[in-house]
């Protein structure tokens, strides 16, 4: 299966992934909208690495990991593996429990801003290509699979 | 500190109905114009830092950001405008020489725009590119006065070496140092792949960029930064650099800012210390000195590499290029005064120099005259901005032109003229990792590969209306030019005929 793959060395951390993402899972679908009268969390986050000669960044999103931990903590059946192996969150089923954003190894399942669910990355399955993936200004981020990601190591 | 009378040059205009407040222009700016003020939850902007590089409003993603001149009316003044009123408030507050980036933005008239190209008509037949062949290849080097062939048809007659470009256009020197690392691997693979050549500048040649060393030229300039042996070896020709368009008569001065290790490495200077170039070669007092000069770099490379002479153009420049064609050189780069820099003293740029078409016209016809014209291939650089200034160079005598501006706008640059504080948002004039990331070699060298790609289709459109089939046959023919709105003097000059004549 594709993954989102983050290349640290070409990631600028400007931030465009997350505003796009946060349109991608919006109601409205409009980058102002979105932003300006809905509280969206972005499943892609910018994380800033501290290297001993400059400031390094990485757009860190779920791994949909083969063997999830989320949705084995998941208390109410919201998270679960679809049949593209795509890791996802059903909100109506999902309390809020966070016990997800605590066992994820790699910190990218995120509590959602109004608190009653959670924000994590679907690959933006419903819409095409990633939001994050489209719109990256540098090329960081590519919708990879594993052979494709491993030549660009 | 006391008052400071300089004022904004550009006023950040954002529209807060757009604006969400996702501070990527805050991120993105190194001048620090941009900031985001938590309490109030709006963008706040800095504008006297503002250069107006564009890169925000690249970024921004709602498109809230516009930038304008900012809007203070000094009272007018034809004599005292407001360039001339603040170069001064800057020079009594820092007491320094003005420095400026790029090539002169002075209002002298451009050559290219008041001639006019030729076409078939009736008589002679235009020819269609896509359907019949056209040559755009060039060799530069020295070519033999005439061909001697052995009874059996071989030739006999030795060629000196040449540099065979597909398509008439080289980018021209910039150093590593004065650009990023990105820039210059962007540059390389281009070169490459269209089968042309760019060029080291006089910052040495990095062993990773050894691989590109067909389509490199390796420049020795009056700093000789990084030269030796396997150096001179690496390209496919060698450029001795006399002078540069931006800044005739004058040298270079890389701020130790910009030398880390690796351009320390390649430089072959300690980490940190500036890199100056003087003025003049102190080896070159005379044409006879050059020769001495290119024959060490001949025998260095076994007579296998040409070498070519920059020189900026100057009001001498026919007798100084005959001069050089005679001390042995392969090819004279001419480079005009609006030819770009990382950076040189203001006064010099806007002032020095003369436009590269009347330069080119006048070393052509000179070399042509003294009968040496085929000892030589002339170079053509300083502000080629498109593939009719290209045409228009080689009918006027051209062997082929360099382009550098118009390669760095490909690669993002806005011409903001800031390449001197080596803060430069597009990752190009720039050693600061953060900012040399953001220009992708991945990305960019593809956008310098459709440039090249997109002119020489154009060259071709241009070459078939006038029905020729090969650039060889446009070279020096200014019969396909004419002069538009040109005095008597200038059109002798260019040895163009009048519109309508």
């Amino acid at each position: 299966m594709k993954k989102i793959y983050a290349f640290e060395s070409k990631c600028l951390g400007c931030g465009l992934c997350e505003v796009y993402c946060r349109a991608a899972h919006s109601k409205s679908k409009d980058i102002i909208k979105a932003h300006k009268r809905e509280n969206i969390t972005s499943a892609i986050v910018i994380e800033e690495i501290l290297q001993p000669k400059a400031v390094s960044y990485f757009a860190l999103q779920c791994r949909h990991c083969s063997d999830p931990k989320c949705i084995k903590a998941c208390i109410s059946g919201a998270m679960y593996k679809d049949e593209d192996g795509i890791v996802r969150n059903k909100k109506e089923k999902c309390v809020g429990c966070l016990s997800c954003v605590l066992v994820c190894p790699f910190g990218a399942v995120r509590k959602s801003a109004d608190g009653k669910t959670v924000a994590k990355c679907d690959l933006c399955i419903d819409y095409g290509l990633p939001a994050c993936v489209d719109n990256c200004p540098n090329e960081a981020i590519k919708l990879l699979d594993d052979k494709e990601a491993e030549a660009l190591k | 500190m006391s008052l400071d009378l300089l004022t904004p040059s550009f006023e950040v205009i954002r529209d807060e109905n757009k604006c969400i407040q996702c501070k990527v222009c805050s991120r993105q700016c190194a001048n620090l114009v941009h900031r985001y003020d938590e309490e109030d939850n709006i963008m706040k902007a800095d504008e006297i830092h503002c250069v107006n590089c564009h890169r925000c409003v690249a970024m921004c993603p709602t498109k809230a950001l516009k930038i304008r001149k900012y809007p203070l009316e000094f009272r007018e003044n034809a004599n005292w405008t407001e360039s001339a009123i603040k170069e001064i408030y800057i020079q009594s507050q820092t007491g320094g020489v003005l420095l400026a980036s790029m090539g002169n933005p002075q209002p002298f008239p451009i050559y290219w725009d008041k001639m006019l190209l030729n076409a078939s008509q009736v008589t002679n037949p235009s020819i269609d590119p896509l359907r019949e062949p056209m040559e755009t290849k060039v060799m530069i080097g020295r070519k033999p006065q005439k061909l001697e062939y052995g009874k059996n048809g071989k030739l006999l007659t030795k060629i000196a070496p040449q540099v065979e470009l597909e398509i008439p256009i080289m980018f021209s020197a910039m150093s590593y140092g004065s650009i990023s690392r990105n820039a210059h691997e962007s540059l390389a693979r281009a070169a490459s792949e269209l089968g042309i050549c760019y060029n080291t500048g006089e910052g040495g040649l990095n062993k990773d960029f050894y691989k590109y060393g067909n389509n490199t030229i390796v420049q020795l300039a009056s700093g000789r930064f990084g030269v030796h042996k396997e150096y001179l070896n690496a390209g496919a020709a060698i450029e001795i650099k006399i002078g540069q368009g931006a800044k005739p008569g004058i040298g270079g001065h890389l701020p130790g800012a910009k030398v880390d290790e690796d351009v320390s490495a390649t430089r072959m200077i300690p980490v940190g210390s500036d890199a100056i170039s003087p003025a003049p070669h102190h080896d070159i007092y005379s044409i006879e000195d050059l020769r001495q000069l290119i024959f060490s770099l001949k025998e260095t490379t076994a007579y296998k590499k040409p070498v070519f002479v920059k020189i900026a153009a100057v009001h001498n420049a026919a007798a100084i290029a005959s001069g050089i064609a005679r001390a042995g050189a392969d090819a004279i780069v001419i480079d005009g005064f609006r030819g770009g820099t990382g950076a040189a003293p203001a006064r010099i740029r806007d002032n020095v120099g003369i436009p590269i078409e009347l330069a080119l016209a006048s070393i052509d016809q000179r070399l042509r005259e003294e009968g040496i014209r085929n000892e030589v291939s002339l170079i053509a650089a300083g502000s080629i901005r498109n593939s009719a200034d290209v045409v228009k160079a080689i009918a006027l005598g051209a062997d082929a032109v360099y382009i550098a501006s118009a390669a760095v706008i490909a690669l993002g640059c806005h011409m903001c003229h800031s390449c001197s504080t080596g803060k430069c948002n597009w990752g190009i004039a720039t050693q600061i990792p953060e900012l040399v990331k953001r220009l992708n070699p991945d990305i960019m060298y593809k956008r310098l590969v459709n440039l090249i790609t997109a002119w020489n289709h154009e060259i071709q459109e241009i070459l078939g209306g006038m029905g020729i089939n090969a650039i060889d046959s446009l070279r020096g023919n200014r019969l396909m030019l004419r002069g538009i709105g040109l005095n008597e003097k200038e059109l002798e000059i260019l040895g163009i005929k009048h519109a309508g004549e």
